[in-house]
């Protein structure tokens, strides 16, 4: 017995320790939220909501008009969902559905290792392979556009829908397919009509979170994309150099002074980004919760 | 009767083929780019590139200092991340019931999962740099990474444990254990090679970040090695980035070559982090 | 006759499921089999788990009563459970081998506790194994995987492992409810050894085998215990016609 009570103090401290590191992912979002807000709170004291959500970008001038960056990070993300979206949901309909499972074994750890590649990579070979490409093909004055953007970014965005949305067809019961294949439907039929619709929610989940992950990344359009922070309104903007919300703090944070205006303007773009990033993420979950309920009530 | 069952044996057969191809289009150029960095890269590799200082501005010499930097960064990372992140996931999945709180910790998991690198790397300047006075340096650098590399951890590791049979904790308890005996000798030790192969994967994505570091700890340029844990650092990522923006008249084989060495470091984990899976998959008795 | 187990007016109700327990009086006596049986759902294995406390682990809605054993109230807040489920050991219907080897399954229990001594593990590997009538069979292979082992083997292996933590009480929960027909031979005749030493609380997993093993039975219905007796006459004259319906088959 003697020997149980030398455990004591194991039994006591580390499932305390163990609880207080679970608790620990709350505080972290908190200090986020803290320390952003800290440094851009000052913003609305120095910068006026009027100049803010202006069309002119050019802090040596002080103007903080942050709309051309937001333009910008909504056209290269809009623009890789629309290439992202068709190849992450195939690709993923693909591997659980049709794809033998020798080539499964193939394609996922291929696709997990394209989730694994630095952004910088993909940068770097945007601005010496692809630029280069687009501008001699489309006749344009500079590859570095928001069209080679939204090509990279699309390849980063594709393997977070593959996993989300392939996780999803595979936890549809084979129970269910195997009633559509009784009532004489074909294996096409099946996927459109009853696997897709059964996992819809987790592949809208898919959708959501690669929208997130394209709208947050930063290394490779600040390097593709040319950089230019002009409001992008039109379609012909994708041909244009642009500039997103997180290249801008990328290439500016490190040359602004401590507290200076234009660091908490900076700052501020942080925080719209946190919120963004926020929404989407609450969003996406809740479509996970929503859908986790409507399967207990269908099973009970 | 006849027509329509051909006709959807076409329209399967079209489907089908159409998916293949969106699948084919996904993969290939990931071929593509790992072949070519391999085929560019290749020539510059050689025992100078690998131990020796850069020198006339970067444009000769090796890239020692970004190697080792990395290496440090990804171990700085693991200190801080690997420990709280199982912990975290034995929380949820040994100890947490589903009350209110536990709902809020996943969310705030999926959270941490979303924010975008470069938020990371404000917030790591805000707390680590200016708040607490770690300055630019290794230290501030490595906890923002753990930050942001905590949520993979802790959802790989907790799938891990999950995966672990409930009838061998019921055992376990019923001969004497208490939970955390049984935690350590049984689920643990189970779950290990889950738990690694999700911790590798999250260093991986740490090792190859360039945002997070940009204001917490990398270094343009340091022709030496970083000698505490408070200096600035190279790493290679960011490295990548200088020379292939900052720096004119920059040789492409010094460009591929660091590509290349990047691509070798994440692909190694990634590698590793497979092939523990898979082995584990064999042996495992249950 | 020693009664080692008396169950005092207990009732139990879970946060979830139907399986209850209302108001149970039972008297368990040492040295012998007592055979716990009824349909599917009737509170037998709610009953075991109480015993020692292994529905700790599940949400409880009602728990009320008392369970002694050597006159100690086990339900008791204050009880030292880990001490309890030493004292009380358990098979459970599957056989469930931990992912170690044959002696590590074994000295398991034993480590826990903070046995280090190796010829005391020894020891208790060789005295449990040859209790359980597995020691011919595995003594050569001692640190092979216990998966290796057969579905009767392993079954067995589990009741070695409970055994070498020399408890006082075994509670077995349909231990044979997987084996063939030999395996359960085997585990069958291993407990009529077993019972001149421990108390044994058998939940079956056919009236046969209730009638087969039974020291003591007891009938258990939707949570109710309906009859308790000697098992010859419980058997062969039940006093209740539920009791009798039961044990000839119609309905169950």
């Amino acid at each position: 017995m003697n020997s149980i009570r030398k455990l004591d103090w194991q039994e006591f401290f580390i499932p305390r320790l163990i609880k207080a590191s679970g608790y620990s992912a709350i505080l972290f979002v908190i200090l986020i939220f803290f320390f952003l807000l800290r440094e851009s709170l000052p913003t609305f004291g120095e910068v006026s909501l009027r100049q803010l959500f202006s069309e002119r970008w050019y802090p040596i001038e002080a103007r903080y008009g942050i709309l051309p960056l937001i333009t910008g990070s909504l056209l290269v993300t809009i623009g890789a969902m629309v290439i992202a979206v068709p190849f992450g949901i195939g690709t993923a309909v693909f591997i659980s559905e049709i794809a033998p499972r020798w080539l499964r074994e193939i394609l996922k750890p291929l696709v997990e290792l394209l989730g694994g590649l630095p952004s910088v990579v993909l940068g770097f070979l945007g601005i010496l392979v692809l630029a280069p490409r687009l501008r001699i093909l489309l006749d344009l004055p500079t590859g570095l556009t928001a069209l080679a953007g939204s090509l990279l970014l699309g390849g980063i965005a594709v393997p977070t829908i593959v996993s989300i949305a392939e996780d999803a067809l595979d936890a549809v019961p084979l129970a269910y397919r195997e009633g559509a294949w009784a009532m004489g439907a074909t294996r096409w039929q099946t996927i459109w009509r009853v696997t897709l619709p059964a996992a819809r929610s987790g592949v809208l989940t898919a959708v959501m979170l690669g929208i997130g992950r394209a709208i947050g990344e930063t290394m490779t359009v600040m390097m593709v994309t040319g950089n230019a922070p002009v409001l992008a309104t039109r379609l012909d903007s994708l041909f244009r150099p642009v500039r997103t919300m997180t290249a801008t703090i990328a290439a500016e944070m490190g040359e602004v002074a401590n507290a200076s205006t234009h660091y908490h303007v900076l700052f501020f773009i942080g925080m719209v980004l946190f919120l963004i990033s926020l929404a989407v993420n609450l969003a996406a979950s809740s479509i996970v919760f929503k859908a986790k309920k409507r399967a207990e009530r269908v099973l009970s | 009767m006849k027509r329509s069952y051909a006709n959807r044996d076409l329209i399967q057969r079209l489907g089908f083929s159409l998916l293949t191809l969106l699948a084919l289009t996904t993969v290939f150029p990931i071929l593509m780019v790992v072949g070519y960095i391999i085929k560019e890269g290749a020539p510059a590799i050689s025992w100078e590139f690998l131990s020796a200082m850069p020198r006339d501005g970067m444009r000769a010499g090796g890239i020692l200092p970004a190697i080792v930097g990395t290496l440090y960064l990804t171990i700085g990372t693991a200190i801080f991340s690997v420990p709280l992140g199982i912990a975290a996931a034995i929380y949820l999945s040994e100890y947490a019931r589903d009350t209110f709180l536990t709902r809020l910790i996943r969310i705030a998991i999926i959270n941490l999962a979303g924010i975008p690198s470069v938020v990371y790397g404000l917030f790591g300047l805000g707390l680590f740099v200016i708040f607490l006075r770690f300055g630019t340096s290794i230290l501030a650098a490595s906890l923002t990474l753990s930050i942001m590399t905590l949520p993979v951890i802790i959802s790989a590791s907790e799938e891990a444990l999950r995966a672990v049979p409930q009838a061998f904790r019921t055992v376990s308890i019923s001969l004497g254990g208490t939970q955390w005996q049984t935690i350590r000798r049984i689920v643990l030790p189970q779950a290990l090679p889950g738990i690694l192969t999700g911790v590798i994967l999250g260093l991986e994505r740490a090792a190859g970040e360039t945002a997070p570091i940009l204001f917490t700890g990398a270094a343009f340029f340091l022709p030496r090695l970083p000698d505490s844990p408070m200096d600035a650092t190279m790493a290679l990522p960011y490295h990548l980035f200088v020379i292939s923006t900052q720096v004119p008249e920059m040789p492409f084989q010094i460009q591929y070559g660091t590509a290349l060495v990047l691509l070798i470091f994440v692909l190694s984990m990634n590698i590793i982090a497979t092939v523990i899976r898979s082995r584990a998959r064999a042996k495992r008795q249950w | 006759m020693v009664d080692k187990i008396v169950i005092e007016n207990l009732s139990l109700t879970y946060a979830e499921g139907n399986e209850s327990l209302r108001h149970i009086n039972l008297k368990i006596a040492a040295n012998a089999i007592t055979v716990l049986f009824g349909p599917a759902g009737g509170g037998k294995s709610s009953l075991l788990r109480c015993i020692n406390r292994l529905n700790d682990l599940t949400d409880i809605r009602l728990l009320q009563g008392k369970i002694l054993i050597d006159g100690q109230n086990v339900l008791d807040p204050k009880t030292d459970v880990i001490a309890l489920r030493r004292k009380v050991g358990m098979v459970f219907a599957r056989p469930v081998v931990l992912p170690f080897s044959i002696r590590g399954n074994l000295t398991y229990g034993l480590e826990l506790a903070g046995e280090k001594r190796k010829s005391r593990l020894d020891e208790a590997v060789e005295r449990s194994l040859k209790l359980a009538a597995l020691w011919e069979e595995v003594k050569d292979r001692l640190d092979d995987p216990a998966v290796a082992l057969s579905g009767g083997q392993q079954q067995r292996l589990c009741l070695a492992r409970v055994l070498a933590n020399q408890p006082e009480i075994i509670l077995l929960d349909e231990p044979t409810s997987g084996l063939d027909p030999i395996s359960t031979g085997k585990v069958e005749a291993a407990l009529q050894e077993l019972k001149h030493q421990y108390t044994i609380v058998l939940v079956p997993h056919s009236v046969q085998q209730a009638a087969r093993t039974a020291d003591y039975a007891a009938f258990f219905l939707q949570g109710e215990l309906v009859e308790f007796g000697p098992g010859r006459d419980l058997f062969t004259n039940p006093k209740d016609k539920r009791t009798e319906d039961y044990v000839e088959g119609r309905f169950g």
